[in-house]
């Protein structure tokens, strides 16, 4: 026997290959991962949707007699600090945080993708482009966000557009690398020598093609701009009282955690579960859209 | 390799002069009149004005920068808030810092590995399917509901484990682990995906034919070939880490340069929030080059070829 046989036969002996449904029910594991990471994000945008009509309470009504109660029939997940109903400003707090995600995914995008564009279709704009972007890169994520609201203050507004530049760098990159490869492409050569001028090729010939890297790095985002926001907001530098949001209910909580926990725990659980469902969407998607799986 | 690593180093300066001239803007990206930020809300002109000529508001751009950076080394430069010299703020709390994003940093690694070898070698068992929970849930976690949760758990509830400060090892705990927890989840993934691969491979197959021991075959073959993307990926962790240890700091008390800054930025003290921008900023690239270069220095296919 020569080598390639033994190799085989010592391959189908050792039983390292896995029979056929053990592959198919670990391919079926990951589909319903992100068949549930789906209904999670799903959920999410129909709560942050239709507020109104869900929340039992008035999210931002206080009862300052019932502070800190515990959960109840009335009251679900109990009350807070001032005794608004916690599950109401669960619910209140999708809608907050559904804002700042599309808002600063929307600034990150549109500086991103362009400035990614540029740079990979102009080859004098790249290095200045990439430059810029490595300063950028060189703040860890939360310092960057940090430092954008030390110079803008707190607030609801400051936050979004600190979240969106802290994206910028990332949809860029992504962007940049995507157009790097399809500008090769024959049909891009072709339709400059029809004579296309060169926003018409970027805009309607390559960026088309990059879409799905671009909208799987959206998807990856979102969860990060949820917490990112949450973050800044529980410490304070956020979104400010009384607009319920997740990260400054967490803030406001934690003081009360030996006596009233729920007003910390249910928060936060919120914020795990939503960013969950984005996560396993997400990859999902990285995986149903991957051109080697294909 | 030399070159490279030269090279690299002389790449880096324009990124290093960038990120101090950021870090030294945010004065002024600020809306309004410098001066009349670091006074205050009930400043009159007089004092606006005054404060214009302490700090050298009134000189151009470049000439603040130069004498901002200056003063931070000789002291000159203070704090608006406790009048003490920045780096004499700064430092000790940057070290702390340092201190609580290590141990972290080798908390995650270490389990990080542990959990992902077992995972790849014992698949479908329970450690396999804890780990994989664990990872998952993780990476979603947020660090500063972590950080709550343990303190409710293992201080109020449990009495084992101080929740503020930092005066002992058992202070070091609590927060160190709350930050590992998401590097942990994501070092344990790549171990594990980066094992499979390596073990389908035929060297490791010659290895077991050898007649070596098991363990040798995993820990001392497999193990070694499928660690490098993992430190790409601890690399990358660092920035994470960092962030993270902002808001851990927050939750536990801990005297650091995370919660530094979060107080120097409310309380507007814009000289300790600057060079502690820097400070931070110019680590965590420099950070990141060591892990590049340690990379290049580990694959072989780098170091030869390059």
């Amino acid at each position: 026997m020569d080598l390639t046989e033994t190799t085989n036969n010592a391959k189908a002996r050792s039983g390292r290959r896995k029979p056929p449904l053990a592959v198919f029910w670990t391919r079926l594991k990951m589909h319903k991962l992100a068949l549930l990471g789906g209904v999670i994000v799903i959920m999410f945008v129909l709560v942050a949707l239709f507020v109104n009509a869900i929340m039992p309470h008035d999210p931002f009504k206080q009862d300052l007699r019932q502070r800190l109660r515990g959960p109840s029939h009335e009251y679900i997940l109990g009350r807070d600090d001032i005794g608004r109903c916690i599950l109401s400003r669960i619910i209140y707090g999708a809608r907050t945080s559904l804002s700042i995600a599309v808002s600063s995914i929307g600034i990150g995008l549109s500086v991103g993708v362009l400035l990614g564009a540029l740079a990979g279709y102009y080859q004098r704009l790249d290095g200045i482009i990439m430059r810029l972007i490595d300063i950028m890169l060189a703040f860890p994520s939360m310092f960057l966000a940090l430092a954008i609201v030390s110079a803008l203050g707190p607030g609801l507004r400051n936050v979004i557009i600190a979240v969106g530049i802290y994206s910028i760098p990332t949809f860029c990159r992504v962007t940049r690398g995507a157009v790097l490869m399809v500008k090769e492409n024959e049909y891009v050569e072709a339709a400059r020598a029809i004579g296309a001028g060169d926003a018409t090729i970027i805009f309607g010939h390559i960026l088309p093609n990059c879409l799905a890297p671009i909208i799987v790095q959206t998807t990856l985002y979102i969860p990060a701009a949820i917490i990112t926001a949450a973050g800044l907001s529980f410490l304070g530098l956020g979104v400010q009282s009384p607009i319920a949001e997740w990260g400054a209910m967490l803030g406001e909580g934690r003081v009360y955690l030996r006596v009233a926990p729920h007003v910390a725990i249910f928060p936060g659980l919120a914020i795990m579960i939503v960013v969950l469902g984005f996560n396993l969407f997400g990859d999902g998607l990285r995986d149903a859209l991957d051109p080697r799986l294909k | 390799m030399r070159e490279y690593i030269i090279r690299r180093l002389i790449q880096l300066i324009p990124v290093l002069i960038g990120v101090t001239i950021v870090s030294f803007s945010i004065l002024y990206l600020a809306p309004g009149d410098p001066a009349a930020i670091i006074a205050g809300a009930d400043a009159t002109g007089e004092d606006i004005q005054r404060i214009r000529v302490d700090f050298g508001l009134d000189k151009p751009f470049v000439l603040q920068y130069f004498n901002y950076l200056s003063g931070a080394f000789t002291g000159e430069l203070r704090s608006i808030r406790t009048k003490q010299p920045v780096l004499t703020e700064i430092l000790p709390r940057f070290v702390n810092t340092i201190k609580l994003t290590v141990v972290s940093m080798v908390i995650s690694i270490v389990m990080g590995i542990f959990i992902g070898v077992f995972s790849a070698v014992r698949q479908n068992s329970l450690v396999d399917y804890v780990g994989t929970v664990i990872a998952i849930l993780g990476i979603c976690t947020p660090v500063f509901w972590l950080g709550l949760l343990l303190i409710l758990l293992f201080s109020v509830i449990l009495g084992w484990l101080p929740a503020a400060g930092m005066n002992g090892l058992s202070h070091m705990i609590l927060p160190s682990v709350t930050l590992a927890v998401a590097s942990i989840a994501v070092i344990a993934r790549m171990t594990k995906s980066s094992m499979l691969e390596v073990i389908r491979q035929e060297y490791v197959m010659v290895a077991r034919a050898k007649g070596l021991t098991e363990f040798k075959v995993i820990f001392k073959h497999a193990l070694r070939n499928a660690l490098l993307p993992t430190v790409t990926v601890v690399g990358l962790r660092f920035g994470y880490l960092l962030g993270g240890a902002v808001l851990v700091e927050s939750v536990f008390a801990w005297p650091g340069i995370g919660r530094l800054l979060v107080n120097a930025i409310l309380a507007r003290d814009f000289p300790v929030v600057q060079i502690g921008l820097m400070l931070v900023a110019l680590t965590f690239v420099l950070v990141n080059l060591a892990v590049d270069l340690l990379y290049s220095y580990l694959n072989p296919r780098i170091r030869y070829w390059s």
